[in-house]
């Protein structure tokens, strides 16, 4: 009895033939173990139809000669003498109902009959080992198929996190995070589902399938045709159901799409429905969208709950015909006992023939919601990862007596890119500096919408560069372009003079330090999080560089300090405090490059101006882009760039734009224009 | 915490929950007479075909009554049920709505969204399987148990061993399991959210080239769910095996007592196979029982948070006899102290003493952690002042009515919202019945019109959830905008420019002081040049007034405020 499968996505799998191959695939890692499983459970069905079989046997070979002779010998019980006469209802219902006991007491006792059960007690044990046997198979092919499946459930999560890792950013920009999360909860819990139950009980009740019918037709081959001939009125039955109910299904998903998206939206927005006082409206747009589920909701469960009683009536009636029609053949066949013997067999074998029919339909639906489920997952799985044809790598260096840069393990502080050359096998080091070009790059997020055109700048090594420019003039691109998370289209980025497509991606990004616009934190201590920067990192190394960010003195005050952890993105810090950690989680990584996306847009002036202090000391010998709304914070840079619809449109240094009155300054006045 | 309890909130639909048990013991009733009929069926070996035609169609009768009462059951739960979540959906919804700043801190958003989604969910499945299945099982047990007797009576030794069996072994699986299932649930929530965050984060980790710490550390997470899973799943596994062998033993059993009845002539086949159906069903409801019970207890969480949202008491009322004008936009802080805790000794807003006229433009500063947004945010009472008073239009906020006080004090907060709807929609929100013009005007005076007629559909353009579609100055001015459309008393702009250019900026300061001469405008702002022309500008620091007054005051006299003057005009001056 599953708990019953409300809210899920009706959704068809688009190739259900290559996924399931896919699948299989996948198991194939367990094939020994899945052949046990399946002879498992072969056997396990096995035992319980020849059981149910054996049954008859017992009564046809043991107990029908034992009555016999004990008829032969008392001769009839009342009971039985009263039945002979045939007298009808009255006292066949006294009999069976009120029961012969004080009448077999009496004969029991008086009967000079003594019946061997001795053989009858053998079979019963044997047939009782038999089930030991096939309980402990049913035992081991759970415990196997459960390995089996959470073993593969485990690598799918492995795989899928380890391939999402590697794909590019430009998979994440165009994806909702509920989108990528839903792979790893609904269609991992749909795979789950098939792998634990929809498949071993495929499995199992094909075979029960099998040796039911097998024994049907060695009990009585005119009934077994009855039984065929009955079948179509159940799968078609389930079949109609079963498609209207998914329908309906459908039906309910999508009006509680809409409903948890209206509830998503308002309680999200909740502090600014309050401030505009909009409760009872957002209560009357709650209370359709909400009956709406309620009414599609009641149609869906109803036609799926409809189903268990049908097919369970159905069956019964069925089971009525057969068992007329058996009683009929019984009468009148010469051995009529065991002609109701083997119906009494027959009988539990009709429902073990019909059930895992009518399970096998009702877990059609669940396969095709795995199916559609790991399709989404293998999607994921077939994602192109971020390419990497770079070969130029950054390593440790040192200068030899000659001064021409060498490669040492040793910790020099020196690095170098190390540049082998196809063409004549030759190796050259370049220093790592932070001399960044761009020639005359272009660049679009797609194809057909060009965001930067033709831009040329050069940063020397220790500049300090500005982006100046409205929300949307491409600031924030053209650092995604600095570290690859996209690759440009035309022209050339290069670094220490080598276009960084020659650059390992790891490697280039290793040398670059960023502070982005949205901070991140992850779930850990304040520690673990600056020291995200440099996984080697020691204390005092992470107490410099929160100090550096100015961050210490906060730090220090928390419940915890250093130890402090922190929970869902950082929640637990102000905005102001979240920006500080991620600089000093930047600092520790001591890059010489470093790119600060409005890093401090939400320090006040006053904050910033003290982690200024210790940004510049950072800042020294390194290059440092960086992007900001407040014109007062790219003041000292040495080349501040005027970006307006991907274009640079102005450049120099502060007191150089200002002279040229140009947008630079008419943004700069224009700050001071009310004073 | 009981489901129980939730019950009470079915309101109409709880007649549909209450007449679905009775429908379902005509279903299980049927559904246990029918052995009986078959036992007669087989045991009329000498009968005539026409008795055999009686009981056959007897059965037939009863199937069909049962299939009527079950799918009569089925529309019955599936009814009650959904009605049940409706309405405590509603309920949550609309407790939700009367919910102060406060409440909802402390649950969190994305908590409350998961308590009406999920967890009403949960109890909604619990409660449609409890009504069918509730008096199922125990209506089963004795039915089954008492045809057992009527029949054959001494068989039932068979079940004097069997149940207390099964019910030992049932009871001994599931308390191993609880808690390693417990353990196992929060693996998993552990897991989604390192997945989340990574999903996050993806930036960072990208930057800083740390793919591959992630991974191990995902991996690391992923194999102890495996393993917690697999401790949790190895206890359950046993339950079938268990049910197999404890079933099969009754067969085994019944055949060799029956049989011997049977060789005497004192039972017969039918009876014989009834009795083992009906053993059968007497174990089946025993399982049927701890599955219920299982599935009671593991919504228990669920109900625990429903009823936590249900339960909580919302902070801030409406007065009994609310004032319901608001005379004007002057504001008096009378020894405010405020702490988000209620906690005195430990204020977040220290003895805030101020007087600010009607109409008057009041700038605010102060760095992070000053509590600006705090002190705004006790005008329109979305907290409430933990010690001192506050007045606005010469009386204490606590006697308005809590809706006629936030139509008059509009704020734009620094977390901006808009919802999804077109433009116009959303502009609405400040007033239902603005015309096109009132809208354009505002949108005008927040410096939006422009931006809004260059799209394509203008103010019918639909914003997507959240407003994703505009970019995030755009989204500010739109929120002012709204805010305008309110025209109220007191306007209160948090750090709402901070994505806007300083151009656009000065253009919107300008056009609030003529678009509203009249209300009193509270401007927090990180730029200086946002608030050097207010009237006056009030300087906070940790949760203390260090000084207010006008431009050239402040600089004569505040050290704090010529520092942040100095550090954002240097190169400049």
């Amino acid at each position: 009895m599953p708990p019953p499968r409300g809210m899920r996505p009706v959704a068809k799998p688009k190739n259900a033939k290559a996924t399931l191959g896919r699948l299989l695939q996948y198991m194939k890692l367990y094939k020994s173990k899945l052949i046990l499983v399946a002879a498992c459970i072969v056997f396990s069905t096995f035992v319980s139809a020849t059981g149910t079989y054996l049954i008859k046997q017992a009564v046809v070979s043991y107990l029908n000669p034992l009555l016999l002779e004990r008829q032969a010998a008392v001769g009839l019980t009342e009971e039985e003498k009263a039945l002979k006469e045939a007298t009808g209802e009255e006292a066949a219902e006294g009999d069976s109902l009120a029961g012969g006991a004080d009448v077999s007491a009496a004969s029991e006792s008086a009967g000079e009959f003594n019946p061997d059960f001795g053989p009858f007690v053998k079979f019963l044990i044997l047939l009782g080992t038999m089930y030991v046997a096939g309980a402990l198979s049913t035992l081991v092919y759970n415990r196997t198929m459960m390995m089996v499946s959470t073993a593969t459930l485990n690598k799918v999560r492995k795989d899928m996190f380890t391939h999402m890792e590697d794909l590019p950013i430009r998979y994440f920009d165009q994806r909702t995070h509920g989108e990528i999360m839903s792979r790893y909860t609904n269609d991992t819990d749909t795979l789950r589902e098939f792998l634990s139950q929809a498949f071993p009980q495929a499995v199992s009740s094909f075979f029960s399938i099998v040796f039911s019918l097998f024994y049907m037709v060695r009990l009585s081959g005119w009934l077994t045709l009855l039984v065929l001939a009955l079948m179509p009125v159940m799968l078609i039955t389930t079949g109609k159901i079963g498609k209207h109910s998914g329908k309906n299904f459908a039906a309910q998903q999508k009006a509680v799409g809409v409903l948890n998206g209206y509830i998503e939206e308002t309680i999200e927005g909740q502090r600014v429905v309050q401030v505009f006082c909009h409760e009872e409206k957002a209560k009357a747009d709650f209370a359709v969208r909400n009956e709406s589920v309620r009414v599609a909701g009641t149609r869906a469960n109803t036609f799926a709950s409809i189903l268990g009683p049908i097919m369970n009536n159905l069956s019964h009636i069925n089971y009525v015909i057969i068992a007329l029609v058996g009683v009929i053949l019984a009468l009148n066949s010469p051995d009529t006992k065991g002609a109701l013997a083997a119906l009494i067999a027959f009988l539990p074998l009709t429902h073990q023939f019909s059930q895992p029919i009518s399970n096998l339909a009702q877990q059609f639906n669940v396969v095709m919601l795995a199916l559609a489920g790991s399709e989404r997952i293998f999607e994921l799985l077939d994602e192109p990862v971020e390419t990497d044809d770079g070969y130029v790598k950054l390593v440790r260096a040192k200068k030899d007596e000659h001064g021409n840069i060498i490669e040492t393990p040793e910790r020099t502080g020196m690095w170098a890119w190390k540049h082998p050359h196809k063409a004549d096998g030759t190796v050259t080091y370049t220093e790592l500096r932070g001399d960044v070009v761009f020639e005359h790059v272009t660049f679009g997020y797609v194809p057909e919408k060009t965001v930067l055109h033709d831009i040329s700048l050069y940063a020397k090594p220790g500049q300090k560069i500005a982006f100046v420019g409205s929300t949307g003039a491409g600031k924030t691109t053209i650092t995604n372009l600095i570290n690859r998370f996209y690759d440009i289209q035309g022209g050339k980025i290069r670094y220490d003079g080598i276009n960084i497509e020659k650059i390992k991606k790891d490697d280039l990004r290793r040398s670059l330090g960023m502070v982005l616009q949205d901070t991140h934190l992850f779930t850990g201590t304040v520690k673990e999080n600056i020291r995200y920067g440099k996984l080697d990192a020691t204390d005092e190394e992470i107490v410099r560089a929160a100090r550096i960010a100015n961050a210490d003195f906060f730090i220090r005050h928390l419940p915890d300090g250093y130890d402090t952890m922190l929970t869902g993105d950082g929640a637990n810090l102000s905005q102001g405090q979240r920006q500080l950690l991620a600089i000093a989680r930047a600092a520790v990584a001591d890059p010489p490059v470093l790119i600060l996306d409005e890093a401090t847009s939400s320090i006040d002036t006053r904050t910033e101006a003290l982690i200024e202090k210790g940004m510049d000391g950072l800042m020294k010998g390194r290059t440092v882009f960086v992007i900001a709304h407040r014109l007062s914070t790219v003041r000292n840079s040495q080349a501040i760039m005027v970006l307006e619809n991907g274009v640079i449109i102005e450049r120099g240094d502060h007191a150089s734009l200002l002279e040229q009155k140009g947008k630079y300054y008419q943004l700069y006045t224009g700050m001071f224009e009310l004073s | 915490m009981k489901l129980t309890k939730l019950l009470r909130y079915a309101g109409e639909y709880k007649k549909y929950l209450l007449l679905c048990p009775l429908v379902m013991i005509g279903e299980v009733a049927m559904e246990n007479l029918i052995p009986l009929m078959v036992a007669k069926l087989i045991n009329e070996e000498s009968a005539e075909v026409s008795q055999v035609l009686k009981y056959g169609g007897l059965t037939v009768l009863m199937a069909l009554a049962s299939l009527a009462f079950g799918m009569l059951g089925a529309y019955l739960a599936s009814k009650g049920g959904m009605g049940l979540s409706r309405n405590l959906r509603r309920t949550m919804f609309d407790q939700v709505q009367r919910f102060s700043f406060k409440n909802i801190d402390r649950f969190s958003t994305a908590s409350l969204v998961t308590r009406l989604t999920t967890d009403v969910n949960q109890v909604q499945n619990t409660v449609m399987m409890l009504v069918r299945m509730a008096v199922r099982a125990p209506i089963t047990f004795a039915m089954a148990l008492f045809f057992i007797l009527r029949l054959k009576p001494d068989m039932s030794v068979v079940l004097l061993v069997a149940i207390p069996l099964l019910a030992t072994g049932i009871i001994i699986i599931m308390r191993a399991a609880f808690p390693k299932f417990q353990i196992m649930m929060k693996k998993y929530d552990a897991l989604n959210a390192s997945v989340q965050e990574n999903l996050i984060g993806i930036r960072v980790v990208k930057a800083f080239v740390r793919a591959s710490h992630e991974k191990e550390k995902f991996a690391a997470s992923a194999d102890e769910l495996t393993a917690t899973q697999r401790a949790a799943e190895k206890v359950v596994l046993w339950n079938g095996p268990m049910m197999q062998l404890i079933m099969n033993g009754c067969i085994l059993a019944i055949l060799l007592l029956g049989g011997r009845k049977y060789v005497w002539g004192t039972m017969q086949l039918g009876d014989l196979n009834a009795v083992i159906t009906y053993i059968t069903r007497v174990l089946f409801s025993l399982m049927m029982l701890s599955f219920l019970f299982i599935s009671f207890v593991l919504s228990r969480a669920s109900v625990a948070r429903i009823t936590e949202v249900l339960e909580e008491e919302p902070e801030i009322t409406s007065p009994d006899q609310p004032v319901t004008q608001v005379r004007d936009g002057s504001i008096e802080f009378d020894h405010v102290g405020f702490s988000y805790t209620g906690d005195k000794d430990n204020l977040v807003l220290t003895d805030i003493c101020l007087s600010i006229r009607s109409g008057e433009t009041i700038g605010v500063i102060g760095g992070t952690g000053s509590a600006k947004t705090t002190l705004v945010s006790l005008i329109p009472r979305l907290y409430d002042v933990t010690s001192g008073r506050l007045l606005v239009g010469g009386r204490d906020i606590k006697e308005y009515d809590i809706h006629a006080l936030r139509d008059q004090v509009a704020m734009v907060l620094q977390k901006n919202v808009l919802f999804s709807g077109s433009i116009k929609e959303n502009l609405r929100w400040g007033n239902e019945n603005a015309t096109d013009e009132e809208i354009a005007a505002a949108c005008r005076a927040a410096a939006a019109d422009d931006f809004i007629r260059s799209f394509p559909e203008g103010y019918d353009m639909d914003l997507g959830q959240g407003g994703v579609n505009v970019s995030g100055g755009q989204k500010q001015r739109l929120c002012i905008a709204r805010a305008l459309l309110k025209k109220p008393r007191i306007m209160i702009l948090d750090d709402a420019t901070s994505a806007v250019d300083t151009a656009t900026d000065a253009r919107i300061r300008d056009a609030l002081r003529t678009f509203m001469p009249e209300t009193t405008k509270i401007i927090i702002a990180q730029r200086i040049t946002s608030v050097m022309d207010a009237d006056r500008i009030l300087v906070l620091d940790e949760g203390r007034v260090m000084d207010f007054g006008t431009h050239d005051e402040l600089m004569e006299r505040s050290e704090i405020y010529r520092e942040v003057f100095t550090s954002q005009q240097k190169g400049v001056a």
